[in-house]
């Protein structure tokens, strides 16, 4: 099988540490060849974040570059726009509406893009967006979202549903557990 | 069953395979994890050391005395740790001795991008270089047959790439290594000129014999390709890029040691093939190797001597065609790095911003103290730079500065190199006034334990220095202690300080707010009748606080309940969400 790329974007601070972890988690459960790519130091202080996540039978780069992602899950829609050239011809974002100001926005310098959905549309990519803070919460934990996205990803994907539950179970603590399966089926039912 | 590992985390699982007992290092992006990985083990010892001079020089005694050791860090802390390489090279080891060096090409989390492999080759010192988790776990393990073979200790090379990516690997058991018992040998070990004179040549002639090992050695393997107009040689994860763009259509030398390079190998794979390509990240290394050799490579030619390649860099380079993404038309804004909401430098930079301060910077998440809004600090360069420059700078310019210039440096960067920059101002007398920013961790690499904290790399209760009687004990007699939250005491602090006519030290003391034991205030409200959107609290750029419609409001998810903004607000409109409780 051709190698497929996962990009996970979003704020430092997120918990795109875990999405990734569930993604490799699950891929070689499945026999696949891994590699995740993690960014750790100065950046995770609430500055623009990114994950790759490539699988296949022979991964050779940890890392994806413009024009190779089949798969953009984005934590905030700024960063779904900001990473839009890494995805590849009819990739398809997946995107929480959250929106976060970037501290030149907050200072005036900048001003958050409008309508960003509808652009990334008009680029020529595949948008599913969908408000994951809110289903996070319906969830009982703001801190859900990576979860609700992983449900909504998970849509994309000829896996078995038992698939992702035993990945879950391997990868989140025992007690946050129900918690996050709930977070995953209002991901995944959206 | 292939576990998928973090190159670091593999690595630290090839030290506990191999049967390393001592392990002592300072923290640095993207080097940590090997460490943290590896106090997960109970049969190793593994400390968190002030520097990376005295993790090596632990290391050092740790397989003098009989046992495999390692120490760890970043490229940056090998400068720092020079000074025992050099020599340790020549005494050689007693038990393996491995140094991982972590490279960070692109400055994901660095002060520059230097290329650690010019330590290999200066030092003397044999240097493998990993590609993946699989190789780092493998190359880790092997490193410390190579150190008791040819009695040197020896480098293992990272970059940000392969310490920061999940691969699988295959684990093993963990091996009891061979027996070394410490004996006494002053001709070998104590390095006054009349032994050194008689180590180098060891050196000389055990390098010889590296190149030999290097020569069959299947660290450096050459993987066939069909069409031999090109032939690539290439290490780390430059390989992997070249086999992601390039597949197994050229022939490939894949060089897993780095230092010392083979001769006849690359002169034989350079035969075989009609153009030599070298492809490598920073420094033409291996092409220097190569036009040694006689060669004529194309490498830096090709290849940018800055930042990281992928493999679409290797692809347009090489002439391979590959998609484009779509195109948004239009700019995004940028989202740099940002103090966290309830920071404590936050009210500390804010205070040296107002009373418009000179400051001298050090490494550290502080160093964020550089940014709009805030815009305080105007120079870092390395860890303890700070404590050592306000000297030379006050030197310099006198009164004119003495009383408007400070440093800044938090409590790991002041133990790692700040304290002797910090005699140096009581020794030689400059009136310097050095803050201490003490969050009670080393922050930026994510919570480590260090010598002012009282914990140890397992959390368990260590020694604890304390920052006060240190600096009394120096020398100076102005020491003082104030908590970053209350901006009106740390005004008057930096005020008094910066006015006294001898040295002093500010301790500015609160323990990091993503701390676990740190417990949180409630989130404030803006009292939007009361806001007149004068934003005066928008001068601590805290990433809680935002304008929306004219008015101040903060965003619940991310407030700590800090209070550092409702003490600039002039209308009182910041409310605890406490009180309405």
């Amino acid at each position: 099988m051709e190698t497929k790329n996962i990009m996970i974007v979003g704020v430092g601070g997120q918990g795109s540490l875990l999405a990734s972890k569930l993604l490799g988690h699950l891929l070689m459960e499945q026999g696949y060849d891994v590699k995740v790519s993690e960014v750790h130091g100065m950046s995770q202080r609430g500055g623009s974040v990114v994950t790759y996540v490539r699988y296949g039978d022979r991964v050779a780069s940890p890392v994806i570059d413009k024009g190779e992602a089949d798969f953009i899950v984005s934590f905030e829609l700024l960063e779904a726009a900001r990473w839009i050239s890494f995805l590849r011809p009819g990739g398809q974002i997946v995107t929480s509406t959250q929106q976060i100001d970037p501290m030149p926005v907050v200072t005036g310098a900048a001003q958050y893009p409008e309508n960003l959905v509808e652009k990334m549309k008009a680029a020529g990519a595949k948008v599913d967006a969908l408000d994951c803070l809110a289903l996070a919460k319906e969830a009982g934990s703001s801190k859900a979202v990576n979860i609700v996205l992983m449900g909504r990803l998970s849509h994309y994907f000829d896996l078995p549903q038992e698939a992702w539950q035993k990945a879950m179970e391997a990868i989140v603590p025992a007690r946050f557990l129900e918690l996050n399966r709930k977070a995953f089926e209002l991901g995944k039912n959206a | 069953m292939k576990k998928l590992m973090l190159g670091n985390a593999a690595a630290a699982r090839g030290l506990y395979e191999a049967g390393c007992a001592v392990v002592s290092s300072y923290p640095g992006t993207p080097s940590t994890e090997i460490t943290e990985e590896a106090a997960k083990y109970d049969e190793i010892y593994c400390e968190w050391a002030p520097n990376e001079k005295v993790a090596m020089e632990v290391a050092f005694g740790a397989s003098l005395a009989g046992k495999r050791s390692f120490c760890g860090m970043k490229h940056v802390g090998l400068n720092v740790a020079a000074d025992p390489l050099f020599t340790i090279s020549y005494t050689g080891v007693n038990a393996g001795m491995v140094i991982a060096v972590a490279d960070d090409a692109g400055m994901h989390s660095s002060q520059n991008e230097q290329d650690s492999r010019h330590y290999a080759k200066s030092a003397k010192v044999p240097m493998l270089e990993p590609s993946d988790s699989g190789e780092a776990l493998a190359f880790a393990k092997q490193a410390y047959d190579i150190s008791e073979a040819f009695d040197t200790p020896v480098f293992l090379k990272m970059c940000t790439r392969v310490a920061h990516s999940q691969s699988p690997v295959d684990t093993a058991e963990r091996m009891t290594p061979p027996e070394k018992k410490y004996e006494k040998n002053i001709a070998k070990y104590v390095m006054m000129p009349g032994n050194a004179i008689r180590r180098h040549p060891v050196v000389e002639e055990r390098t010889r014999k590296l190149i030999e090992f290097a020569e069959t050695s299947a660290l450096n393997r050459v993987e066939p390709g069909a069409d031999r107009s090109r032939g690539i040689i290439t290490s780390s994860t430059s390989y992997q890029y070249v086999k992601e763009a390039c597949g197994d259509k050229y022939p490939v030398l894949k060089l897993g040691m780095i230092w010392p390079l083979p001769e006849k190998k690359i002169l034989d794979f350079a035969a075989s093939v009609d153009q030599l390509i070298v492809v490598e990240e920073l420094d033409p290394f291996i092409e220097e190797h190569c036009r040694n050799l006689g060669l004529n490579p194309v490498g830096k030619a090709l290849f940018s001597l800055m930042g990281e390649l992928s493999q679409t860099v290797v692809a347009d380079k090489l002439g391979i065609a590959h998609e484009a993404g779509p195109q948004l038309g239009e700019t995004v804004p940028a989202r740099p790095p940002v103090m966290c909401a309830g920071c404590p430098h936050r009210g500390l930079f804010y205070t040296l911003n107002r009373n418009k301060c000179t400051v001298l910077g050090d490494i550290g998440c502080y160093t964020l103290g550089a940014v709009a809004p805030l815009s305080a600090i105007e120079m870092t360069a390395c860890m303890g730079a700070s404590v050592s420059a306000i000297h030379g700078f006050n030197k310099a310019l006198g009164k004119e500065s003495e009383h408007k210039t400070v440093a800044v440096i938090g409590d790991s960067t002041f133990m790692h190199s700040g304290m002797t920059g910090l005699a140096n101002i009581a020794y030689n007398q400059s009136n310097s006034t050095v803050i201490i920013l003490d969050n009670s961790i080393t922050g930026m690499t994510g919570h480590q334990q260090n010598p002012t904290t009282g914990y140890n790399i397992k959390g368990d209760p260590a020694g604890k220095i304390d920052l006060e009687s240190l600096c009394r004990a120096m020398g100076f007699a102005r020491v003082r202690v104030v908590d970053p939250y209350d901006l009106k005491t740390c005004d008057q602090a930096v005020k008094e300080e910066l006015a006294a006519d001898e040295p002093s030290v500010i301790i500015s003391r609160r323990p990091c707010a993503l701390l676990k034991y740190v417990k949180h205030q409630p989130p404030l409200l803006v009292d939007k009748d009361k806001c007149i959107g004068c934003k005066s609290c928008m001068r601590i750029g805290c990433p809680a606080i935002s304008i929306k419609e004219g008015k101040a409001r903060v965003d619940e998810t991310l407030c700590v309940g800090c209070g550092v903004c409702s003490q600039l607000c002039p209308k009182d409109a910041f409310e605890s969400t406490a009180k309405e409780a």
